[in-house]
């Protein structure tokens, strides 16, 4: 009697790049498309997360439909005839990088990132001189000594707020403000870090594909040039503090940790971790 | 997690939001899909702040609330009449014993409305799936181990437990505190909770081990400190546990400490009981410094892994142990990976039989039993009451008195001093004290708004605390929904605020649980500043400190 209840799901069939092919009913097309090892840009999906689709990166062709579909939030349609590689798909994806990277500074931005940019063409150069952009220039703001801000960093994503939202903390210290040009992450009446309702789970940062939220040790490092991925190890362990048992991967540069992290896909984390698991290994180094 | 499938979470004496908060997304997630949340806790904690309804009890009457929630059940027949016929005992006895327990007489106890009570029986006998986690504010009371058996009674009678998605969730408090009891480190118990007293399984581990084990049950720590009182206990090895700022009357431990002839500490920090060993072992970090297992509150083994060296002359305990073993005279340990005696480990506890190091590192874990190599692991326990016949030893009911506090309150301590944890703290501090918290805001003692006007007291005042076992200097916090005649505060800044200096010595026999949760105390005005530089002036005395890396408080 000790069974775990097997979920009896329908499939759905549907033609994807010309192939028939069959998902569970609810998948998206993303979900399919990962499935079938069809390699997908994502900026704003998470796997851990509701996806929120404003980033429009992962978009594709739909039969019959008017514009393209976001692929992370669409689920699939019994029928359904969908083309991902189309010249129109990748025109939207290259612009939507293009415009993105016009207007951000997106040299920490995660590796995949710059790889897709190269895939498509993406030229964000011809959209006019970034640095007289208002939201490039912007001061980093370091309000404490657990994380910075760096906000011109920041393609407003949704990740962030989602994490620390209703997809994970349930802590709601950020959300969008201002609209338009001016739309931007803030706190409530943008209060500094310390005097909002945040309690430094720092889950932000672990979904932010930008760079633009960090931890403080990685900031300082950045800043000093002593900051060197290729030379960083990462070591998967379980957090020292209370009984969940959440995995900690722990971030090493010359023999100091400089980052922890949590993977997405572990059964007890999803990646989110709390202040102690995140913030509170400096004891290994006192 | 099962917990996101349940349709009614009752969270009972557990501040999961700060003290277990990824568990806790969970619980949310489980309320995001449906469930109702209850909590059941003398404050109105960041957890009760998430729940659909909020049962604040007076401190140490949850066995009155188990009682009159469990009578309410029978009386409206919302009973698993199946359940209890095939797989428990008692059940006659047990609706006789708790037939007093009405819902009038339950809220007088514990200051619970009934209407509160009524709703929370029928809640959770009609879920389909229905769970009770509790942490210590069930525990760390004299009757911490009746506190759990109440709340079993509540799962028997309605057949929440060996379910899917239903059940009991002790949650536990530390990260391996689960694995120290597989692997046998209680005074009763052998690897994988076999018992020392039982000569078949006594056998097989010394044939295994090539030794003799002493026959009899050793000592819990509680015990220990009494047969230290009785010079039986003259000599301590003290591995990763910081006695002098966990004990519960403190001034009391670090005394029975200096009667050993020989006090061994071996722990990652000079802790303040450091200081006071003959022998120090400096010893590696477990999570970041040593390759091995933790054992989660799931039953989950998973494998902890070293990133960085430990500094100086720390060592990883795993070597530190062999060494001295081979110079007491027995060097055939050999310089065992942990590989190796995980595997060895295998071989004498069956419920980790099936757990290879090289499962572990491929699956990320599995959780126990898990008794052979193709096994998947074991969600939840129990299943073996829904066989029919049910298997094994029918679930018995726990017929347990309802007993208040031993601390009593009186016109000279009128006060309930409860201790409690802070989101971004841990224990007596140790661990967390050396990162940077921009939340953390220190140590204060919290009272109601009430009780802080009839003492002529205002917000940020310092106060002479005392209790029946001492007096300490501690900065106050009014704060205002907090119940009339309740305090608390946490313990993690021993070395400024030794909080266990007052704390109750009240012990649970069955458990050695000591009662952290209700002191009796009395609050009065400071005296003169010179009270307050003398107290300071006695701390100085004391060697600086840093603190436990685990802790007593499990």
């Amino acid at each position: 009697m000790n069974e775990v209840p097997v979920m009896v799901t329908t499939m759905v069939e549907f033609t994807l790049d010309g192939e028939a092919v069959r998902v569970p009913e609810g998948a998206t097309i993303l979900d399919a498309c990962q499935r079938e090892g069809i390699d997908t840009p994502t900026l704003c999906w998470a796997e851990n997360l509701t996806p929120v689709n404003v980033c429009r990166v992962c978009v594709v062709e739909v039969e019959g439909s008017r514009v393209l579909v976001p692929s992370c939030s669409r689920p699939v349609e019994e029928g359904m005839v969908v083309a991902t590689d189309t010249e129109r798909v990748r025109t939207s994806r290259r612009m939507v990088y293009e415009l993105l990277a016009s207007s951000v500074e997106m040299d920490r931005a995660d590796p995949e990132v710059h790889a897709w940019m190269e895939h498509y063409g993406a030229r964000p150069e011809r959209m006019g001189d970034r640095s007289e952009i208002a939201t490039v220039a912007q001061p980093v703001k370091i309000q404490d000594d657990l994380y910075v801000r760096d906000y011109e960093r920041c393609i407003l994503c949704y990740k962030c707020v989602e994490a620390c939202g209703d997809d994970a903390q349930h802590t709601f210290a950020i959300a969008t403000a201002g609209r338009g040009f001016d739309a931007h992450i803030s706190t409530e009446h943008d209060v500094t870090l310390p005097d909002s309702a945040c309690v430094y789970c720092g889950n932000c940062i672990g979904v932010c594909p930008t760079g633009a939220l960090a931890f403080k040790t990685e900031h300082d490092m950045r800043e000093a040039g002593t900051w060197d991925e290729s030379e960083q190890q990462v070591t998967t362990t379980v957090c020292p503090f209370c009984g969940v048992g959440c995995n900690l991967e722990l971030h090493t540069q010359d023999e100091r940790i400089v980052k922890v992290t949590s993977p997405a896909d572990h059964s007890v984390t999803h990646g989110h971790l709390c202040i102690k698991g995140r913030f509170g290994w400096q004891h290994a180094h006192a | 997690m099962e917990i996101e499938e349940a349709d009614v979470i009752v969270m009972w004496g557990s501040n999961a939001r700060n003290a277990h908060p990824i568990f806790f997304h969970h619980a949310l997630r489980g309320v995001a899909n449906g469930a109702r949340l209850w909590t059941v806790d003398p404050r109105r904690t960041g957890t009760a702040k998430f729940a659909d309804h909020w049962l604040g009890l007076n401190v140490g009457t949850d066995i009155g609330l188990a009682h009159g929630v469990a009578r309410e059940i029978i009386a409206a027949g919302l009973t698993d009449d199946e359940f209890i016929a095939n797989a428990t005992t008692g059940y006659e006895e047990f609706v006789a014993f708790v037939e007093p327990w009405t819902l009038e007489h339950t809220s007088s106890v514990t200051g619970v409305p009934a209407e509160a009570i009524r709703d929370l029986a029928h809640a959770y006998a009609t879920a389909d799936k229905a769970q009770i986690c509790w942490t210590l504010g069930i525990t760390e009371h004299h009757t911490g181990v009746d506190n759990v058996q109440s709340l079993c009674n509540l799962s028997l009678l309605t057949g929440h437990v060996g379910r899917w998605g239903s059940g009991l969730v002790p949650l536990r408090g530390q990260n391996n505190v689960q694995g120290g009891g597989d692997m046998g480190a209680l005074p009763n118990k052998l690897s994988g909770f076999q018992d020392v007293e039982d000569d078949e399984a006594r056998a097989k581990f010394e044939a295994a081990w090539e030794c003799t084990i002493p026959p009899t049950n050793g000592w819990n720590l509680t015990q220990m400190f009494e047969a230290m009182g009785r010079d039986e206990l003259k000599a301590v090895y003290c591995i990763g546990e910081n006695p002098v700022d966990s004990e519960a009357d403190a001034v009391h431990a670090r005394a029975m400490l200096e009667r050993l002839d020989l006090l061994v500490v071996q722990d990652v920090f000079m802790t303040r009981t450091a200081e006071m060993a003959d022998v120090v072992f400096p010893a590696a970090l477990g999570w970041a410094e040593s390759d091995g297992t933790a054992t989660n509150s799931e039953r989950r083994v998973q494998r902890m892994r070293a990133a960085v060296p430990p500094p100086g002359e720390a060592r990883q305990e795993v070597g530190i142990i062999n060494d001295l073993a081979a110079l007491m005279g027995d060097d055939d340990w050999g310089q065992p990976t942990p590989q190796e005696l995980w595997d060895e480990l295998r071989t004498v506890s069956p419920m980790h039989g099936g757990m290879s190091w090289d499962r572990l590192e491929a699956e990320g874990g599995i959780q126990w039993p898990c008794p052979t190599e193709d096994h998947p692991g074991t969600s939840f326990l129990h299943g073996r009451l829904w066989e029919r016949p049910a298997q094994g030893r029918l679930a018995p009911f726990s017929c347990v008195d309802d007993r208040p506090p031993l601390d009593v309150l009186t016109d000279e301590f009128p006060l309930r001093l409860t201790t409690v944890r802070a989101l971004d703290s841990y224990n007596t501090g140790v661990q967390t004290e050396h990162f940077p918290s921009p939340i953390r805001t220190g140590e204060a003692l919290s009272i109601s708004t009430t009780d802080a006007e009839a003492l002529g007291l205002v917000d940020g005042e310092r106060v002479t605390v005392s209790s029946r076992r001492g007096a300490i200097a501690m900065t106050i916090e009014v704060e205002e929904h907090l119940a009339v005649g309740l305090c608390h505060t946490t313990f993690h800044f021993p070395e400024t605020t030794d909080i266990n200096q007052i704390t109750s010595d009240a012990v649970d026999p069955k458990s050695g649980t000591a009662e952290f949760k209700a002191a009796a105390i009395r609050i009065d005005k400071l005296a003169s500043p010179v009270a307050e530089d003398r107290a300071a002036e006695d701390r100085a005395g004391d060697p600086a400190s840093t603190n436990d890396p685990v802790g007593t408080h499990a």
